[in-house]
């Protein structure tokens, strides 16, 4: 989907690594919309306006991919020709432990005394591991790192943001019921 | 700053040349037309001084249809003729439709198609005729009052709307012989309105309870940016619910069956309309009506139990503002202001429990009727190319998630909701069955789990996949969404390269045959002649590619292109300019797309400069 031989970190004008600087690439998306949004072209060719659908939906999704560490994360490994897939489901005891653990206490949160408080204990502990993992990810992926262990960090990455939208969907619906 | 001046074409327009542009709000109750002229942005009134056109349609048995006050007249008297909210038809099932309420007082035909016709004394007429109706009647109006051929039209759609209702109401505006500009968002332009309005910046919350429709959007406005962080709502959710739940609760007193006359249901409705609307100034009304016997019965009605009624309406629309809150990831205290848009806002309840909610006194400082109109109106007007200088931009995005229906008729998101447009995404699948030679695609739009839960887009097949094992052809499906909102689908075998592609039918539209032998009809009802319309209708798109052209090769052609390449462009313009007076269209429409073809890589290059001119004024910015 790369128009013009661009990788999306090229394409804002970012060398290829993990570490961004978030505040930047929001104005950068909003300069590269400016310059490619099919509304600057409503008067052009119908290439320009075809080419405009095109290259503002790359700076879409570029965009979204930069600013999650998650999607950046598995977007480098990509990038690197190591592309995670669905089918690659290994992963370490101890972390499945943590896991079952937490999954655990998300389900018992609806017949807590405070439902809330309770969400809220699961997702300080849910955002400390992500810190974590996400710091050990960024230098397992830079140009030094180790490409198998930041495999094994990006898979741990799926399964704790997996969690966190879990956990938004349960507040939401614990909302809803008040 | 100079990236402008690349890559606006739109600035090609003389300096004192204004074209004429419209933003039209095509509502389910009302609809209206409005421009901006001398700066400023105000809806058009017709030749009685009346802003809104009611959205109401009279089919004659040997004239052409009325449109608007003299058809709203004779609703009760001629309703079978008389089609009233025809937008809650557009791009739904038969089957949708007698979910809307079991009252409505239409005689539906089963088409093949799958959207549903009106029997008429005018014959079999489809709602998408209906609402072209509409647009033909403002389109005049606008021209009558600008004084001249509009250059296009912005016309504004429900958020909430999916594919299918767009491509509905695109096809319309075909049909009336409008130039669709874009289709732009109601709660969207209603911020266009309010922001450009007040200047203000930050989070804002748009409230848009219409006659048939529910919108809430959560934008963050910067600098002229105009972003929607997500949209959620009901498209069956509007101030016609509030009618009919008032005119049921009239019907239980009164002792009126619920298989009354067409005629009694549509005074009913009329009555529980007024007694809404006076509510919002008194406390109390009453109201006479006369029986099937010839009786009066006579009645009455107070706030409180009006508030009674419509509460459970009102808080059902206040599940979507907390899902469009959290797909948002703005918390309410992070809403600066709440805008009301929409006829039925006026309900002071309303505004009492939408307040309530949001914790904040919500606007609407600009008539909730008109506002969607006016911000219509400025887009169009930045979107023709009347204001060079204009910083806005508006991103929006898709309110229902695209899929794919799986094996076992579960549902695959390609785009989730939310996401902004244009986006395009890819998927790869394979086959389930040793030599499969065929896949059937089947594309839904919806948030559940199950296809038969989605709304169906549209079916197509990919065939001579060349037979392999079970899971070794590898089919990537790609799909992509305009700024329209409007979706088409690619699905191409990665070996071989069998390609398929739709520009999506919807499952409930009319096919483009349809809609030529609608336009080929009217044709001959207006004496006019069809090949007079294409050549006219080629013509102006061959001028206005001519002069985009024109523009850019003036702007980009020395530094972007070659001697040879220069030459090439502008001898393919001289042959189309030759072709362009003649009266062949169908020779035309080839000379455009083959003048078309050759711009490809010119076109590529200036895109590439536009963004390497946007990313150099990023960096200087960011060296400060």
């Amino acid at each position: 989907m790369e128009l013009s031989g661009k990788n999306h970190f090229e394409l804002f004008g970012l060398p290829v690594q993990f570490d961004i600087d978030l505040r930047s690439i929001g104005d950068r998306y909003l300069d590269l919309q400016r310059a490619t949004h099919p509304d600057q072209f409503v008067a052009g060719t119908d290439q320009e306006q075809h080419l405009a659908v095109q290259q503002a939906a790359q700076v879409n999704d570029a965009y979204q991919t930069l600013k999650s560490p998650l999607k950046r994360a598995q977007y480098l490994l990509e990038l690197n020709g190591t592309p995670l897939d669905d089918t690659d489901t290994q992963m370490d005891m101890m972390f499945l432990m943590q896991q079952m653990e937490m999954r655990e206490a998300l389900a018992n949160v609806p017949d807590a005394e405070d439902p809330f408080s309770a969400l809220d204990r699961i997702r300080g502990e849910l955002k400390s591991d992500l810190d974590k993992i996400t710091q050990a990810a960024a230098e397992q992926l830079s140009g030094d790192g180790d490409i198998s262990s930041a495999r094994e960090s990006v898979k741990k990455m799926q399964f704790l943001f997996k969690v966190q939208q879990e956990l938004d969907e349960m507040e939401q619906s614990l909302a809803e019921q008040l | 700053m100079a990236l402008l001046q690349i890559s606006e074409p739109g600035q090609s327009a003389a300096p004192h040349q204004q074209r004429l542009a419209v933003g039209i709000d095509l509502g389910t109750t009302n609809s209206l037309v409005a421009s901006v002229r001398s700066g400023i942005a105000e809806t058009l009134p017709d030749s009685d001084g009346e802003h809104l056109l009611s959205s109401i349609v009279r089919y004659l048995a040997d004239a052409s249809p009325v449109v608007g006050a003299e058809a709203k007249a004779a609703a009760t008297t001629d309703p079978l003729n008389t089609i009233v909210s025809a937008k809650r038809f557009l791009g739904r099932g038969v089957d949708d439709i007698k979910t809307l309420g079991s009252r409505l007082p239409y005689e539906f035909v089963d088409a093949d198609s799958g959207m549903p016709r009106l029997k008429t004394v005018a014959g079999v007429i489809s709602p998408v005729e209906v609402s072209a109706e509409i647009l033909k009647n403002l389109k005049k109006r606008a021209e009558d009052s600008l004084g001249g051929d509009l250059t296009g039209a912005v016309i504004t759609v429900p958020a909430y709307f999916d594919d299918a209702q767009r491509q509905a109401t695109k096809d319309a505006a075909r049909l009336a012989d409008l130039n669709v500009l874009r289709l732009l968002n109601e709660p969207t332009a209603a911020a266009v309105a309010y922001g450009l309005d007040k200047g203000s910046e930050g989070i804002i919350a748009v409230y848009d309870l219409g006659g048939g429709t529910f919108d809430i959007s959560i934008l963050r406005l910067n600098k002229g940016v105009f972003e929607v962080l997500a949209t959620a709502g009901d498209s069956a959710l509007g101030g016609d619910d509030m009618d009919r739940l008032i005119a049921e609760c009239i019907m239980e007193q009164a002792g009126i069956s619920d298989d009354a006359d067409h005629q009694q249901l549509r005074r009913l409705m009329k009555v529980a309309c007024d007694a809404k609307e006076i509510l919002t100034d008194v406390e109390k009304t009453s109201f006479n009506i006369e029986l099937e016997d010839g009786s009066f019965w006579e009645g009455e009605i107070d706030r409180e139990q009006l508030h009674k009624l419509v509460d459970p309406l009102i808080r059902k629309s206040l599940i979507p503002c907390r899902r469009a809150l959290s797909d948002a990831g703005v918390e309410k205290s992070e809403v600066l202001e709440v805008v009301l848009v929409g006829g039925s806002t006026r309900v002071p309840r309303v505004h009492e429990l939408v307040g309530e909610f949001f914790e904040a006194t919500p606007h609407s400082e600009i008539d909730p009727d008109r506002v969607v109109a006016i911000g219509a109106s400025m887009q169009a007007d930045v979107l023709v190319g009347n204001k060079p200088d204009s910083d806005m931009l508006l991103l929006d995005v898709i309110p229902l998630s695209l899929g794919l229906e799986m094996m076992g008729g579960l549902s695959e998101k390609i785009i989730p909701r939310n996401t902004t447009i244009p986006v395009a995404r890819a998927q790869e699948f394979t086959t389930y069955k040793d030599g499969q030679t065929a896949l059937a695609v089947h594309v839904v739009q919806g948030e559940r789990e199950l296809v038969s839960d989605c709304r169906s887009l549209a079916r197509f097949e990919l065939r001579g996949i060349p037979p392999m094992a079970a899971g070794a052809a590898r089919i990537r499906v790609t799909f992509q969404v305009d700024a329209d909102g409007l979706l088409s689908v690619t699905a191409k075998e990665q070996e071989t390269g069998v390609e398929s592609s739709v520009q999506v039918k919807p499952s409930y539209g009319l096919s483009d045959n349809e809609i030529s032998s609608m336009i080929k009809d009217s044709m001959e009802h207006a004496r006019d002649d069809m090949d007079a319309r294409n050549l006219r209708e080629q013509q102006v798109e061959t001028d206005r590619v001519v002069e985009a052209l024109q523009v850019a090769l003036d702007a980009d052609g020395d530094k972007l292109l070659n001697s040879e390449e220069r030459a090439e462009l502008d001898s393919a313009v001289v042959k189309v300019k030759e072709v362009r007076d003649g009266d062949d269209w169908q020779k035309l429409k080839e000379a455009v797309a083959a003048l078309n073809r050759a711009t490809t890589e010119f076109a590529a290059r200036r895109m590439n400069a536009s963004i390497q001119s946007a990313l150099a004024g990023q960096s200087l910015d960011s060296l400060d």
